[in-house]
């Protein structure tokens, strides 16, 4: 019966009106669905922006604050330690962060806002553990040209001191530089930079 | 003509549970809710920070969804949050439930959705008839919630009423009974005034609890404008494109039949 | 042929030699012949349908945030189970519009199965040779009773725990294993945290499974004998000699689906309206004193089951205990159920439809009526001396109609039916209008009546 029908144009027209209008029913009931995957208020609020009182870091040390649920490292560098930073330019993968995860205000030879105050996210670019943190100068385990840094225990990743990765390590990039600011000269805020 | 429809209808939904909230209590007052006075919200939400917070929590209510009220978090903070300082926080208080019962004889309960337990009227009534009883522990009575265990805390507000009793004989005993007939204010607070010749305003104090009780509703539901607005996208996109396209649809397919 | 199409039939053809895939949709929807003189009460059984589809996406989501768990947040009176649904309808993206659908579905998934099952009633559907549609039929209904029972627990509010209560303790009215069973059910001495859990668990996988499975047998069952229509012909009997297509059929696609989508569309104004502007439904559809998180220590002074559940409620309060057993009322509940069951058994009468049926049946099925709002508005009263006796009234007209129906179907004198369908015409539509209006201002009538005795 539908058969000689068609080519009857009102039908067509029809069939497409309704089927658009359906479409446009179905794609728009499907938004709370697909929203409600997103992170909800209280993961919203476990994220937001902690402030980090780094008037207690010792110089050329570590120390680990949470934000989001991830490790995220403030070092206080020496200045030592930023010098030696540009003699590590050759051995990196990208040690101009070209291709790396940071705040435009960080892309610069130390990664940060301020020489000496280095953040980043302690998660290893390559699949996510947590680098551990090596400062001292040409370890036996970590070879004669290492400058202080970070060596990730899963898959032996490097970085130095302002989170840049070394050549011929499983990790593609640098370290995620997260958006921070100084509150004070005691005090930063990461998680919120305007 | 429109009363009758309307009662015509209040009969329909009189089966509702809501109609048996009450049964035997005094008759509601008709609570002034309005979600679109965003300025009324605000002093409601600093009314409950300042008198109600310290008691009760809201626990499913973050500070943060005020912003919906035109505050910014740092008005949020400033005015508002006094346990945390965090705008992401829930509304909380610091005195455990257990404590709490141990102190006032029941938990003071979780208002994040009073209103829709309660309905709005009668979070309005309640807050307006507290009255002076001394055989209570906290020397307050309320109209609507008889012999609860709650002090008058916007009393600095609205002052001190009392009840006024009619004697009455009981015909079957003999005896006389005093029936309470209603509540006089005595001594006027920050937003009530009693006149040279006894006769009292509280409509400032009346307003007042009225905005509070609308920020009530808004924190028992903080989306439900922005439901609402939804909907009516929603139903135009029905009542104007699906339902006719399709009826059309149909029509035209249903020539093929007889 | 364009080059997509033809890619298209070919691989509909490797799908063909290997799952009947073409074949299933000749014979259910495309080449399944449906009487063409459906009215608009043949709607509810696709929009029954639709709900149950909306109820599973739509509990799917929900129970990606929700937590059964009875115990309470340390330092609060609140639950985690009641925070989690606030937590939804607050904190989660969108979380509100998804509770509210399954919250409306519910509700509305009993009104279209009660005018569904109505139609069946009026029409005679039940009747041979389709005795298994209806009794498929049926154990959906148990199983959506089941369902919204269970499913009501969840928000551990004060109306779902004192609900549960009161619900699972009927069981204890059995003999001898009675006690022993109503602690079974909970898994504890009281509702509990143990409860909700296992509540949970039936509610979300274990029922629906059952359901899904009862569907498709129902529609099975269904397409298997054809489908009855207003008039009680069977279309079967009048085929065209060369097709062998019944001359009163026609396919179910494409013209029940156009109409059926225009049902959808009309539904869903419906469905919106109560989602966005009255989930409420004045506390019909979510009850104000479910808002108070649940208190074992603490009934609330008047509890009453969800609206759909009031006829049969009613009946239970109705019935009084003797001979030192309150399990009287218990099974006149269930009897009150599984006595629908019975119809395609109980009715005798020479023809299906209301429309060839005698005055007396006409009257009788009014009463019935009558006496099943009746008993929905009583069981959501608190009970006092003249609200038993009215539902006392009303139960005995409920089973009266069904007891006596081998009887009276039998009385009167039947209009002769047609040899084919008949068209729908206006003045039967009247009827009904006049009919639906009668229907409500009696109940509204009757409510305002009963309030103050």
């Amino acid at each position: 019966m539908s058969d000689q029908q068609v080519d009857n144009s009102k039908r067509r027209f029809l069939l497409l009106a309704t089927s658009g209008a359906g479409a446009v029913a179905v794609g728009s009931v499907a938004i709370p669905f697909v929203a409600s995957f997103l992170p909800s208020e209280r993961a919203k609020a476990a994220g937001a922006p902690v402030e980090v009182d780094i008037s207690k870091v010792e110089l050329g040390q570590k120390i680990n604050v949470e934000w989001r649920g991830k490790p995220v490292w403030v070092v206080k560098r020496t200045p030592e330690m930023i010098a030696n930073l540009a003699k590590n330019d050759p051995i990196l993968v990208d040690p101009k962060s070209e291709s790396s995860d940071q705040p435009e205000y960080c892309r610069n030879e130390g990664r940060s806002r301020k020489p000496d105050i280095w953040v980043a996210v302690g998660v290893c670019t390559h699949l996510g553990c947590s680098p551990t943190f090596r400062p001292e100068l040409a370890p036996a385990d970590l070879g004669p040209e290492w400058r202080g840094g970070f060596y990730c225990p899963c898959h032996g990743s490097k970085f130095d001191l302002a989170g840049r990765v070394l050549k011929n390590v499983p990790a593609p990039i640098n370290l995620v530089i997260p958006p921070y600011k100084f509150l004070s000269d005691s005090t930063i805020i990461v998680g919120d930079d305007k | 003509m429109i009363k009758h429809i309307r009662r015509f209808l209040a009969a329909l939904v009189l089966l509702a549970p809501a109609a048996f909230a009450n049964e035997g209590g005094i008759a509601l007052d008709k609570a002034p809710v309005n979600l679109r006075d965003v300025e009324g919200l605000q002093r409601g939400a600093q009314t409950f920070a300042n008198y109600c917070l310290s008691c009760h929590g809201a626990m499913n209510m973050r500070f943060n969804r005020l912003q919906a009220l035109g505050l910014t978090e740092e008005q949020i903070k400033k005015n508002l949050m006094f346990t945390t300082d965090k705008v992401g926080d829930q509304m909380r208080i610091a005195m455990p439930a257990a404590d709490a019962k141990a102190w006032f004889g029941a938990t003071p309960p979780d208002l994040s959705v009073i209103a829709r337990s309660r309905g709005a009227d009668w979070l309005y009534t309640y807050l307006r008839t507290f009255y002076r009883d001394d055989t209570r522990p906290t020397g307050w009575n309320n109209l609507a919630f008889d012999k609860v265990g709650m002090p008058h805390v916007l009393w600095e507000l609205q002052g001190i009423q009392e009840a006024e009793y009619k004697t009455v004989k009981n015909h079957e005993t003999g005896k006389e009974e005093h029936h309470l007939e209603g509540l006089k204010l005595v001594k006027p607070g920050l937003l009530t005034s009693i006149a040279e010749d006894g006769k009292y305003d509280q409509r400032e104090f009346d307003k007042r609890v009225g905005e509070l009780v609308s920020y009530l509703v808004f924190v028992s539901e903080p989306g439900q404008v922005k439901r609402e607005q939804i909907g009516y996208a929603v139903l135009l996109f029905l009542l104007f494109v699906l339902v006719p396209l399709t009826y059309l649809l149909k029509k035209e397919y249903w020539r093929d039949i007889h | 042929m364009s080059k997509l199409e033809q890619i298209g039939k070919d691989t509909l053809q490797w799908v063909d030699d290997r799952f009947p895939l073409t074949a299933l949709w000749k014979e259910h929807v495309s080449e399944y012949y449906a009487p063409k003189n459906f009215n608009f009460w043949y709607f509810f059984g696709s929009l029954a349908l639709l709900v149950l589809v909306i109820q599973i996406v739509t509990g799917i989501f929900l129970t990606m945030n929700y937590k059964p768990d009875g115990n309470l947040i340390p330092g609060t009176n609140v639950s985690v189970a009641f925070a989690s649904v606030e937590y939804i309808m607050r904190d989660v993206g969108g979380g509100w519009v998804i509770r509210y659908m399954h919250s409306t579905g519910a509700s509305m998934f009993f009104v279209v199965v009660y005018l569904h099952m109505f139609r069946g009633l009026i029409y005679g559907s039940y009747q041979k040779p389709r005795e298994l549609v209806w009794i498929f039929g049926m154990l959906i209904f148990l199983c959506l009773m089941a369902e919204a029972f269970l499913g009501y627990l969840l928000p551990w509010g004060q109306m779902s725990f004192w609900g549960a209560q009161v619900i699972v303790n009927l069981f204890a009215s059995v003999p001898v294993i009675g006690p022993d069973l109503s602690e079974f059910i909970r898994g504890d001495f009281v509702v509990s945290d143990a409860t909700l859990n296992r509540f949970f668990a039936l509610h979300v996988i274990a029922v629906p499974l059952i359901l899904l499975a009862l569907v498709v047998a129902h529609l099975i069952a269904l397409h298997e004998v054809g489908s009855n229509n207003p008039d009680g012909v069977e279309i079967k009997k009048n085929k065209d000699p060369a097709t062998g297509i019944p001359l009163d059929g026609i396919p179910f696609h494409p013209y029940y689906t156009v109409k059926d989508v225009f049902g959808v569309a009309v539904f869903l104004v419906v469905f919106t309206t109560i989602v966005f502007f009255l989930p409420n439904v004045f506390g019909y559809f979510l009850e104000d004193n479910n808002f108070i998180p649940a208190d074992p220590l603490k009934t609330p002074p008047h509890i009453a089951p969800v609206w759909y559940f009031t006829p049969f409620y009613a009946i239970l309060r109705a019935i009084p205990s003797f001979l030192g057993t309150q399990v009287w009322g218990v099974l006149g509940m269930g009897a009150g159920v599984v006595v629908i069951a019975f119809l395609p058994w109980l009715d005798r009468s020479k023809v299906k439809s209301i429309r060839y049926r005698p005055t007396i049946f006409k009257v009788l099925l009014g009463l019935f009526l009558v006496a099943f709002i009746g008993l929905g508005i009583l069981g959501a009263l608190p009970p006092t001396g003249p609200r038993t006796t009215l539902s006392q009234i009303f139960s005995v007209m409920y089973f009266g109609f069904f007891l006596g129906m081998p009887y009276f179907s039998t009385l009167g004198k039947t209009l002769p039916v047609p040899e084919r369908v008949t068209d729908t015409n206006g003045k039967r539509q009247l009827h009904f209008v006049f009919w639906m209006l009668v229907a409500i201002i009696g109940s509204a009538v009757f409510t305002a009546l009963i309030q103050h005795i």
